[in-house]
């Protein structure tokens, strides 16, 4: 995940986390939202009595379409030429920049509207477009809220989760007025009034727009369909009314057949808006009805993930957003500290294995749970999230320190009588334990927890004087 | 190399000697009704409909007409886009007075703006969910057609109304392009509080016709 220049330079998560927790109005929307989201979530999935049964097939299909990826990929090239449109191959951020505004530039246009992408978030393509003289508008309700307020996203569902509706009434109220359309007069904090100012301000932006750039949700290999669920229609604005559409997805967006979108389209509304369906679902294959399409299918490090046995199962990913509203972390502390686009459990393994663990904040990502598992409960194509987590954990870099901390305790640990050595010794010295804090690099450890007290004798000699010793 | 052959190379190497996985033996999840479910699929459709605060009727096919013209002149819907090859009876009770917005030559995305409605008919219904799918067939017209007019009134054929999900996707042609409608237009991003109306039709009626007696 590289190009992305959204986040870069963010100190580490305990940081950003501590500053989080301590602004209570983010913490009272954080809180309310995925409260209500969990909810209703719960309510539509207990509805289907073969959730279970959706929710293995879920993963077998895509576990199937990332063992078979290069086979699908291609078979999905097929299709899509043959419909009439075009696929280009990204295999860094900077080269799908690169392609995407080639293919802008070539129509003579300088605008282009989007519908809500996270691939096009996480290569940092409305920053890339910028540079180079291009305005990208963001049509999502939530990403215009983001967009006006000069902010980052901070969920993968409902990117304004942390503001609430009098925060949005005034970013709209003091910004609408720079990107077009003005705000109406004595805007309410109505979210129905809000609504209708986002219609209002983007109506005529929809129709005269001749460049519509979208992710996807889904690629079908058989037949090259591509797949956008959404809610408002400002998707199918940015799909349908354009003469030129672009899309930018993940190549592990692949499913292998058709009949596999009767899983996904069950598994994913529920699990993310908590509804039995989404309003809106745009399915698409090739040049449609006159438009020119182009297709640009994005490495950008999945290649990477998907070469590590344990840490590939993050690619079944369909970016529900479920595991973010059940985390006891996240709900605190909010998306922003995780300092990416992908925020939450999922973001904890998906970041760190995206751009590698060189940063201070990536190396802290995998440490950004506390292992409970809500997530992989939550899961719809059951990510193993704990089990990745402390997958990645082992990999992280850790201080000299704690690996000669570790080094030393593996070296006592490994024989019995090391370790009886070690214990005897530590009685005898007992005494000189501190009570509360360890110097030196021991401090960091001692920072949140006491040291714990070195009995008088231990376990195996009492049991020896004891039992063993028949002084019963 | 090029990025595509890159691309390819990286995959099939990261993913050498990895298991292959059974999709078939995995499909345990139900893909036709149990029994006994059949018989209020037309009933649950309307429910699930009722649900994303679209308004709906389930009448006989023969009222389908006055159906449609008391709800277009309850909005005073004087405008109304009509797709080619939509049932001509579906329109036999609305007044002359009616401006009939035909998409030959296609009409222009300010003029779909500037129409009261769109009556279209369907591809399908999907009774667990409440799903509307259109496939740009005859009757439906192409997708800007009930996307830019604010009010969508969707004549569905109780024949046309399958149990579920599985049921529809084997229904439909990929090849087509499709749209499934869930309700009208509608946003969960102030507080996750679902608000119906933003860029689609804000407005969704349906007219559910049954054949035969009731």
């Amino acid at each position: 995940m590289s190009g992305s220049g959204t986040f870069l330079g963010m100190p580490s998560f305990p940081e950003n986390a501590e500053k989080a927790l301590q602004d209570s109005q983010l913490r009272f929307n954080l809180r309310k939202a995925t409260h209500t989201i969990r909810g209703k979530r719960a309510a539509v999935v207990e509805e289907l009595p073969d959730w279970q049964e959706l929710r293995a097939a879920g993963k077998a299909i895509k576990d199937d379409a990332l063992r078979n990826l290069d086979r699908y990929l291609l078979q999905a090239e097929e299709a899509i030429t043959k419909a009439g449109g075009h696929v280009h191959w990204a295999s860094d951020a900077a080269e799908a920049n690169e392609i995407v505004t080639g293919l802008i530039r070539a129509t003579g246009e300088t605008r282009v509207m989007k519908v809500k992408s996270m691939a096009t978030q996480e290569i940092g393509l409305n920053e890339a477009l910028e540079r180079e003289g291009i305005t990208a508008y963001e049509t999502d309700l939530a990403e215009l809220i983001v967009q006006l307020g000069d902010d980052w996203p901070s969920h993968i569902l409902v990117p304004a989760i942390h503001r609430n509706r009098s925060e949005i009434r005034e970013i709209f109220t003091e910004h609408m007025a720079e990107w077009g359309r003005p705000a109406p007069e004595g805007l309410s904090d109505d979210p129905r009034t809000l609504a209708d100012a986002a219609r209002l301000h983007l109506r005529e932006r929809f129709l005269s727009t001749k460049v519509g750039v979208s992710g996807a949700n889904f690629l079908i290999a058989e037949t090259g369909t591509l797949v956008v669920l959404e809610s408002e229609g400002n998707g199918r604005m940015c799909l349908t009314l354009p003469e030129t559409l672009i899309s930018v997805v993940g190549i592990e967006k692949v499913l292998p057949t058709w009949r596999d979108l009767e899983v996904f389209l069950q598994l994913l509304p529920r699990s993310s808006t908590g509804e039995r369906m989404n309003p809106y679902t745009s399915m698409w294959t090739g040049a449609t009805e006159g438009q020119e399409f182009h297709l640009v299918l994005l490495d950008n490090g999945r290649t990477k993930v998907l070469a590590d046995e344990i840490g590939r199962q993050a690619l079944r990913c369909i970016r529900c957003s479920a595991c973010l509203n059940v985390c006891p972390v996240y709900e605190r502390v909010g998306g922003h500290a995780y300092g990416s686009v992908y925020p939450g459990p999922i973001g904890a393994i998906l970041t760190p294995q995206l751009r590698g663990m060189a940063s201070e904040l990536d190396a802290s990502l995998p440490y950004a749970s506390s292992l409970c598992g809500a997530c992989y409960d939550v899961c719809p194509v059951a990510i193993d999230i704990p089990e990745v987590l402390v997958h990645l954990r082992s990999k992280a870099p850790h201080a000299p320190a704690e690996r000669l901390g570790l080094t030393a305790a593996g070296w006592v640990l490994d024989k019995p009588v090391r370790l009886e050595r070690a214990q005897r010794l530590a009685t005898r010295f007992r005494g000189l334990v501190p009570k509360r804090r360890l110097p030196g690099p021991g401090a960091a450890w001692t920072a949140t927890r006491d040291v714990p007290a070195v009995p008088e004798e231990s376990f195996r000699d009492w049991w020896q004087r004891t039992e063993e010793g028949g002084g019963r | 190399m090029s990025s595509r052959d890159l691309i390819l190379a990286r995959i099939r190497s990261a993913v050498a000697g990895a298991p292959q996985t059974d999709v078939e033996e995995a499909r345990g999840y139900r893909t036709s009704p149990a029994p006994g479910e059949e018989s209020g699929r037309v009933e649950l459709f309307a429910e699930r409909v009722r649900d994303y605060r679209a308004i709906v009727h389930v009448v006989p096919e023969e009222e389908v007409a006055d159906t449609v013209a008391r709800a277009l002149s309850g909005r005073n819907a004087g405008r109304l886009v009509i797709p080619d090859g939509l049932p001509e009876e579906w329109l036999g009770a609305v007044p002359a007075t009616l401006e009939r917005l035909r998409d030959d030559p296609p009409l222009a995305a300010a003029d779909l703006d500037a129409a009261d409605g769109v009556i279209t008919g369907c591809a399908a219904g999907i009774a667990e969910t409440g799903t509307i799918v259109l496939s740009a067939g005859p009757g439906q017209g192409r997708r800007a057609l009930t996307l830019v007019p604010d009010y969508h009134l969707c004549v569905v054929r109780a024949d046309q109304v399958v149990p579920g999900v599985p049921e529809a996707i084997s229904r439909l042609d990929p090849v087509r392009p499709l749209t499934w409608i869930s309700g009208p237009s509608a946003t969960s991003d102030i507080e996750l509080n679902r608000v119906e109306g933003v860029h689609g039709p804000r407005t969704l009626e349906v007219v559910i016709a049954i054949s035969g007696p009731r």
